[in-house]
């Protein structure tokens, strides 16, 4: 099949590259990254060695070559890991190509075979997608057809397996959408100022089995509804999920059906911007491989409801969804205050205000002497009903302001409550309630002070001092970090986290790193030396865990 | 393996050393139409086209660094900024409302899927296309540093004389 494959690009290749040369002709678009780290020994940030490397030198690299011309397009990716970097996953090993498609559409069809990523909805059903700086992909393997039947009629169907790693999940997936724009098919809608899409997705997949003690379903069907409607300003966005019977890793083998609920409402006119959300999910986890664990072979995508923070110390606190169940709320505001106003002063000012809350959903426990309905049901749980476990909350404020044309500061204050057991250890609800005085917490008061100098033109001065003050876990954090920015070219950053309050005496540590980016066009070249701690890093609210490290990283990316 | 290879280095060598249009991609547009990029760009003068998402610090820095510039580029010149967001479904709601709280006034398309960042073979956010009248893609940059914005004002005003622009 690779092979096959392979020729026919080949072959659709070279006429595409004959055609390039007339002014009309395909368009060749690719990117190439490198990354590579020689890691040092340091006995202060990793005693007993656990974490170094017995290759010293890691680096992976991949290049995407996406070919389109009209409406056929064709692309291919390569992945190389030599060894792979500490903090990705260890089933990245080796090097292939791991990803290749044709796509052609046609009179209102458009069908993709090979790899492809799409997504149902916002999600919580199937969405395949990558997210390369986490070593995230659950790309597709299939086929794959999105069909515009009617005016404002949209279908979509998927068959395919999933990527695991250099292999493919072992479960089949087979899925269909539907999204209808009511307002191009009703322009009555449209008189009334209103505009409403509505959409419906089915996913099922298909793992065979052969438990010895358990009889497990081989077809698990999900399936969700969704609405979007809109009014002026207003935006409401609602959608709902189902998920048959699924014993799993994730939930302990237990047959209790899940479900997932999400809405939210936003308003956004004259510099005002607020969106008012809410979730909630019971068991949902969904993966095509029901022994799959961490980040492996997920089918859908529950993102959390919380702010995603990008400044290094609250960064060191995400919040990642609990798949098993939680619920939760958000609240955000975003009001600029004009030019020339009293606050604002000559250039404006921007306030923003968010609030997020995160906790356990009502889980009744069946109790373990019921061996059998324990195994079948695991537990009930009452939507009405309150989680008494607090999982995350934050609560942040953000002025940005201009001062005049070569000043600009920003001061955000964060206070956080981050539930270690949970997000850590990954302990389940059923511990914590037994013994909640185990709970491990962190509660933290943040404060950024982030200041932008023109010091003349294209030349920029930029610093960012954080404090992350707390009695719990590594305790308190002081950070400064110096930037100095020549644009286009150049870009040198100095920057420590000094670990002051940290109770263990030896663990006081400073973390120093500088870094120097050179950019040439859409080619960028970083070389980074210095120590970096253990963290969560997350990219669009998919989180990793990452071991400390120290030592000389390079990174070279470039798109063409 | 040898074939595909020659394959393509024979297509990038001449893809290369020609101007590139953009790949017909369809976007959605905050009021939820799905539109052709192909069909957004401007024809009366430049078009930049900036990639960014809620949760990317820097893509927000540099669209409000650039605001101020945009504005004036225009009034002069007739350029059009479209900001495409890369946010998935879930955080595309958050889109509008950032939008208005920072006041930008820049043309919002969304690419949920990612179809457009893909197909145009971007690593990361921020990242930033020019392209002329005749929709030809003349600069592209990964990244942004304060200042790259005087430096993306002084291209695209370039680009809306005619002269030639070097990385």
């Amino acid at each position: 099949m690779n092979r096959l494959f392979r020729r026919l690009l080949t072959l659709l290749l070279l006429p595409g590259a004959a055609i390039a040369q007339d002014s009309y002709g395909g368009q060749l678009h690719g990117n190439f990254q490198l990354d590579g780290q020689w890691y040092l020994r340091d006995e202060g940030i990793d005693p007993t060695g656990e974490f170094y490397p017995d290759e010293r030198f890691l680096g992976q690299g991949y290049a995407n070559f996406v070919y389109t011309d009209g409406d056929f397009s064709g692309g291919l990716r390569y992945e190389n890991y030599q060894n792979v970097m500490l903090g990705f996953p260890e089933g990245y090993r080796g090097e292939g190509i791991t990803y290749r498609y044709l796509q052609f559409k046609q009179d209102n069809l458009d069908v993709t075979v090979g790899s492809f990523y799409e997504q149902f909805g916002s999600g919580m059903v199937f969405r395949s997608y990558e997210e390369r700086g986490l070593g995230y992909d659950n790309a597709m393997d299939g086929v794959r057809v999105k069909a515009n039947l009617a005016k404002g009629v949209y279908l979509k169907g998927v068959l395919g397996r999933q990527r695991f790693y250099f292999e493919k999940s072992p479960g089949l997936l087979r899925g269909v959408d539907a999204e209808i724009n009511l307002s191009e098919r009703w322009h009555v809608l449209d008189s009334l100022g209103l505009r409403w899409t509505i959409g419906a997705s089915y996913m099922s997949k298909y793992q065979r089995a052969n438990d010895p003690f358990l009889v497990l379903p081989e077809n698990v069907a999900a399936g969700g509804v969704r609405s979007q409607l809109m009014k002026g300003p207003w935006v409401l966005n609602t959608e709902f999920a189902y998920k048959a019977n699924d014993p799993s890793a994730d939930n302990g083998y237990i047959y209790k059906d899940g479900n997932g609920f999400i809405a939210n409402l936003s308003y956004s006119k004259n510099g005002l911007g607020v969106i008012a959300g809410m979730k909630r999910i019971d068991n949902m986890s969904f993966r095509s491989d029901r022994n799959g664990s961490t980040i492996d072979m997920l089918v859908n995508y529950l993102s959390p409801t919380t702010e995603v923070h990008t400044y290094a110390l609250p960064a060191l606190y995400q919040y990642a969804t609990q798949i098993n169940g939680e619920e939760g709320i958000q609240l955000e505001a975003n009001y600029r205050f004009k030019r020339k106003s009293k606050l604002g002063g000559k250039y404006g000012m921007l306030v923003s205000i968010n609030y997020s809350a995160v906790q356990s959903i009502d889980k009744d426990y069946v109790a373990t002497s019921n061996d059998t309905l324990r195994t079948l049901q695991g537990y009930y749980s009452d939507p009405m009903e309150r989680g008494t476990i607090p999982y995350f909350h934050d609560l942040n404020f953000k002025i940005s302001k201009k001062v005049n044309s070569s000043f600009k500061y920003n001061l955000t204050y964060l206070n956080l409550h981050y539930n270690r057991s949970v997000l850590e250890d990954g302990l389940g609800d059923e511990p914590m309630l037994s013994n909640p005085e185990n709970i491990k917490t962190m509660d933290a008061d943040v404060i950024v002070l982030e200041t932008l100098f023109k010091v003349k033109s294209k030349h920029y001065l930029r610093n960012e001092f954080q404090l992350l003050s707390t009695q719990d876990d590594r305790g308190s954090m002081a950070m400064a970090l110096i930037e100095y920015s020549i644009a286009p070219h150049w870009f040198f950053s100095v920057q420590d986290i000094y670990n002051y309050g940290n109770p263990d005496p030896d663990q006081k540590l400073h973390y120093p790193l500088a870094s120097v980016v050179y950019t040439e066009g859409t080619s960028r070249f970083q070389l980074s030396y210095g120590r970096q701690q253990r963290g969560i890093f997350c990219v669009g609210g998919v989180c990793r865990v990452v071991p400390p490290s120290n030592g000389v990283s390079f990174s070279l990316t470039t798109s063409f | 393996m040898k074939n595909l290879f020659a394959a393509f280095a024979v297509t990038l060598f001449t893809v290369g050393m020609q101007a590139q249009q953009l790949p017909s991609t369809t976007l959605k547009t905050l009021d939820g139409k799905r539109v052709d990029i192909k069909d957004q760009i401007s024809t009366e003068g430049p078009t930049v086209i900036g990639f960014w998402a809620t949760w990317c610090k820097p893509c927000i820095k540099e669209l409000t660094a650039f605001a101020d510039y945009a504005i004036d580029l225009e009034e002069e010149y007739g350029a059009k900024v479209l900001a495409v967001s890369i946010d998935d479904t879930r955080n595309s709601s958050r889109v509008a409302p950032m939008v208005q709280g920072q006041g930008w006034e820049y043309t919002i398309l969304l690419d949920e899927n990612q179809d457009l960042k893909r197909n145009l073979g971007i690593v990361n956010v921020p990242f930033t296309l020019v392209l002329n009248a005749e929709g030809e893609v003349v600069w592209k940059h990964s990244g942004y540093s304060p200042g790259d914005e005087e430096n993306l004002a002084e291209v695209v005003a370039k680009v809306a004389r005619g002269e030639s622009v070097e990385h």
